[in-house]
């Protein structure tokens, strides 16, 4: 091999630097830890099951948000059968009250670019009681 | 071929990197109009298109003046064109990467000008606008790509070039037809709405567009051995100078039909234009010079003694370009809105972020013409 | 059977863009509308309105409902419904010996959701559409390019664009309706959002005098075909054929 210290130097360099992401997180123990999003809310459950809101709720939002303004239908039938209006401030912030607290502390572990739902949708008034 | 554009002499590199520099500076403007929102520029509720299109509309019409060298040469054997048409299509590379530049820095959420494309409206004409300058940018880079690399390996190119330079021919005045369409299917604005804009986009595009030809074929005789000839310089010359009258004829159409009609809706725009509506005066200065510049040029081209005097003809090429500029990139637009839908005047100067960010993108246009010029130059010298 | 691997992948290829497309064209966004659709209009009644000199019920209640931003610079205002001088808002009726009272009162302009419109033709994302259930021409705000191109095609000045962000210039934020992004176009939307829960449009609900009259043009037996019927009315430009459906009663 011609230049092998600087090719075998080279590809050390390389590697470290590809696997930068994996020991600055241990070493600085950044990525180990569980998110905790806060749920601050009286109610029992959710619209629908844990499981299915990690699995789905981005398809839901997307498809409520065309729903809405696109196809004129405002009302979700749950899969238990029980109806609530099609609106991330009027529904879910209802109970996940505050974005930072709740959506943003998943998000930012898993590395998922932040929505942007909040450049437009508000987060319900803290101060003001809620229901309508 | 790109390794042409890698090695050059010192003022070579010297613009490329002046350009970069330009470029840079764009950037960091946009980055300011990234996060401050389109309010950075000088465009208003009343006056929403502004620099930005007006540069998009004039430079369609740069992109699609290669046609005036390519129909010659392949449709009609004019053997003179043989070494321009690529000259002719490079160009209109630049120029509609230009074009698309411009209505990219336009857009308020440049994140989902995706949408476009996944969401297909055939009844927009933007949508047809986006579709015709793609292919026609495809085109011109195949055909020029194929047939430069074709003379430097000294063999024809081959067969099926042939039918893509037919196509490019019809697209090429197809792209400034719909162009024109943007402005002339709306109702609404009285300054556009008339059958007229396509034979006077293509009008001024077919004389701005080869004025700016020969100017660059004699930057490039200049800079390397490649000269194209004294008669093809003149025929480019001779498509200018029909091309300028037919162009100043129309707008005299123009004036005549909203004078003689009275219709004060639309005498408002050429007033506003030419001597200021309600004090409102703006673009008065620059119509003027405008209109001097091009019968200047008129002049000095329809005269076979001036037009063959170098200087003369390098000056009447700028004065052409100049002219139309100012009519297409600076009047035409903004007019449009002068008066708003509800006779108000809001007039619009740009802003200096606004230039800055114009000036980045007329920067890349230039670097990808410097660029593709630079790979012809290399390889018509190296066979030389 | 002499197809080789090159072969087929160009095929595949090619299969793969053309059925995208197919689909892409196919299906549908809005829901297919199984009602009898409805065609909903409003009337002006400026006798009723012309008298109150400074009112602003309907605008604020329009604006605060929609948290419409207000920004002092007038080029980068933002209104969905206001006041026109007659002259500025029926160019073709003006004339030099108009009465005093339409001279000096001006006329409450909106959008007038046309059946023909001309920002739905030119939007290139059908980010605004014409709803074929009820007529209202809406706005997509998050398919929105922010191009303009509506705001060019509009003859009657309705819209307007976000070209900063809003929420610094909104006094007391509805929570319950998003605020827009800066980048988007944006316009009356005939309170769809209300309509929904039966509710009537604000600037109706807010009006005093009850001069704004709206309801459904199929309805031979609304209030607007009565008022329609029973009045002169005009509207904003008709030579350019763009069928709007809001009337006004001089």
């Amino acid at each position: 091999m011609y230049d092998a210290p600087k090719v075998i130097t080279g590809i050390i360099i390389f590697l470290l630097l590809i696997t930068s992401p994996i020991w600055y997180d241990i070493s600085t123990g950044k990525a180990s830890y569980v998110p905790d999003p806060k749920i601050k809310t009286t109610a029992k459950k959710c619209i629908e099951s844990t499981a299915f809101m990690r699995a789905n709720h981005m398809e839901l939002l997307n498809k409520w948000r065309d729903d809405v303004v696109r196809g004129a239908s405002r009302t979700y039938k749950a899969q238990d059968g029980k109806e609530y209006e099609k609106s991330l401030t009027n529904t879910c912030m209802n109970c996940h009250l505050s974005k930072s607290e709740f959506c943003v502390k998943c998000h930012d572990y898993a590395g998922v670019k932040q929505p942007k739902c909040w450049n437009c949708h508000n987060e319900p008034n803290l101060d003001s009681t809620l229901k309508d | 071929m790109i390794e042409y554009a890698l090695r050059g002499t010192k003022k070579y590199w010297t613009l490329i990197f002046t350009l970069l520099a330009v470029i840079v500076i764009g950037f960091v403007a946009y980055l300011y109009q990234l996060r401050e929102g389109l309010s950075i520029t000088g465009m208003s509720r009343d006056v929403s298109w502004g620099l930005y299109i007006a540069q998009f509309t004039f430079l369609v019409g740069v992109a699609a003046s290669a046609v005036m060298v390519v129909l010659p040469y392949y449709l009609h054997n004019y053997k003179e064109f043989g070494k321009l048409t690529i000259l002719g299509e490079f160009l209109a590379v630049s120029s509609v990467v230009m074009c698309g530049l411009f209505i990219f820095v336009d857009i308020g959420q440049p994140s989902r000008v995706l949408n476009i494309i996944l969401y297909p409206s055939p009844s927009s004409v933007f949508f047809w606008d986006f579709a015709s300058l793609g292919g026609y940018l495809l085109l011109n880079i195949i055909i020029g790509w194929k047939t430069l690399d074709s003379e430097r390996k000294d063999i024809a190119p081959p067969k099926w070039i042939k039918p893509l330079i037919y196509i490019s021919i019809p697209w090429a005045i197809s792209i400034h037809t719909v162009t024109a369409f943007i402005y002339s299917g709306l109702g609404a604005r009285s300054f556009w709405f008339t059958a007229i804009m396509a034979p006077r986009f293509l009008a001024s595009a077919f004389a701005a567009g080869p004025a700016l030809l020969i100017l660059l074929t004699l930057i490039v005789r200049k800079v390397s051995n490649f000269d194209p000839g004294k008669a093809a310089i003149q025929t480019l010359a001779k498509i200018v100078t029909y091309a300028i009258i037919i162009n100043v004829f129309f707008v005299l159409l123009e004036i005549f039909t909203v004078f003689y009609s009275g219709i004060e809706e639309h005498i408002q725009h050429f007033k506003y234009l030419f001597v200021g509506l309600h004090g409102k005066s703006n673009l008065v200065p620059f119509m003027w010079v405008s209109v001097v510049l091009a019968i200047t040029a008129i002049i000095l081209l329809i005269n076979p003694r001036t037009r063959k005097r170098e200087n003369l003809l390098i000056f009447a090429c700028i004065a052409v370009f100049v002219s139309i500029w100012i009519e297409k990139g600076l009047g035409m637009v903004v007019t449009g809105f002068i008066p708003s839908p509800l006779d108000e005047i809001t007039q619009y100067m740009p802003t200096f972020p606004e230039i800055l960010i114009t000036i980045g993108v007329y920067g890349i246009g230039l670097l990808v013409l410097s660029i593709l010029y630079k790979i012809v130059i290399s390889i018509r010298e190296q066979k030389a | 059977m002499g197809m080789d691997r090159r072969f087929f992948l160009k095929i595949a290829g090619w299969s793969g863009l053309g059925l995208n497309g197919i689909v892409k064209a196919v299906t549908n966004d809005e829901n297919i509308a199984t009602e009898v659709p409805k065609r909903l209009a409003m009337v002006i009644d400026m006798r009723k309105c012309r008298e109150q000199k400074d009112c602003k019920d309907c605008m604020l209640a329009c604006h605060r409902v929609h948290n419409v931003p207000e920004i002092k610079n007038t080029k980068h205002e933002i209104k969905w419904i206001w006041k026109e001088p007659f002259e500025n808002a029926f160019p073709s009726q003006n004339h030099e010996y108009i009465s005093n009272q339409e001279k000096s009162t001006p006329s409450i302009i909106l959008c007038n959701h046309c059946d023909n419109p001309p920002c739905v033709s030119v939007c290139p994302t059908q980010a605004t559409f014409r709803r074929d259930k009820d007529g209202i021409v809406m706005m997509d705000f998050h398919r929105c390019i922010g191009c303009r191109y509506c705001m060019v095609a509009c003859p009657y000045g309705s819209r307007s664009f976000n070209w900063e962000e809003a929420k610094p210039y909104i006094k007391e934020i509805n929570f319950k309706f998003p605020v827009r992004t800066k980048g988007v176009v944006e316009k009356c939307n005939f309170c769809a959002e209300r309509i929904a829960k039966n509710q009537i449009p604000a600037c109706v609900e807010a009006c005093k005098e009850k001069a704004i009259i709206f309801g459904d043009l199929m309805d031979p037996d609304s209030e607007v075909r009565k008022v329609l019927s029973a009045n002169d009315t005009i509207r904003r430009k008709p030579h350019l054929h763009t069928l709007p459906n809001v009337y006004y009663i001089m």
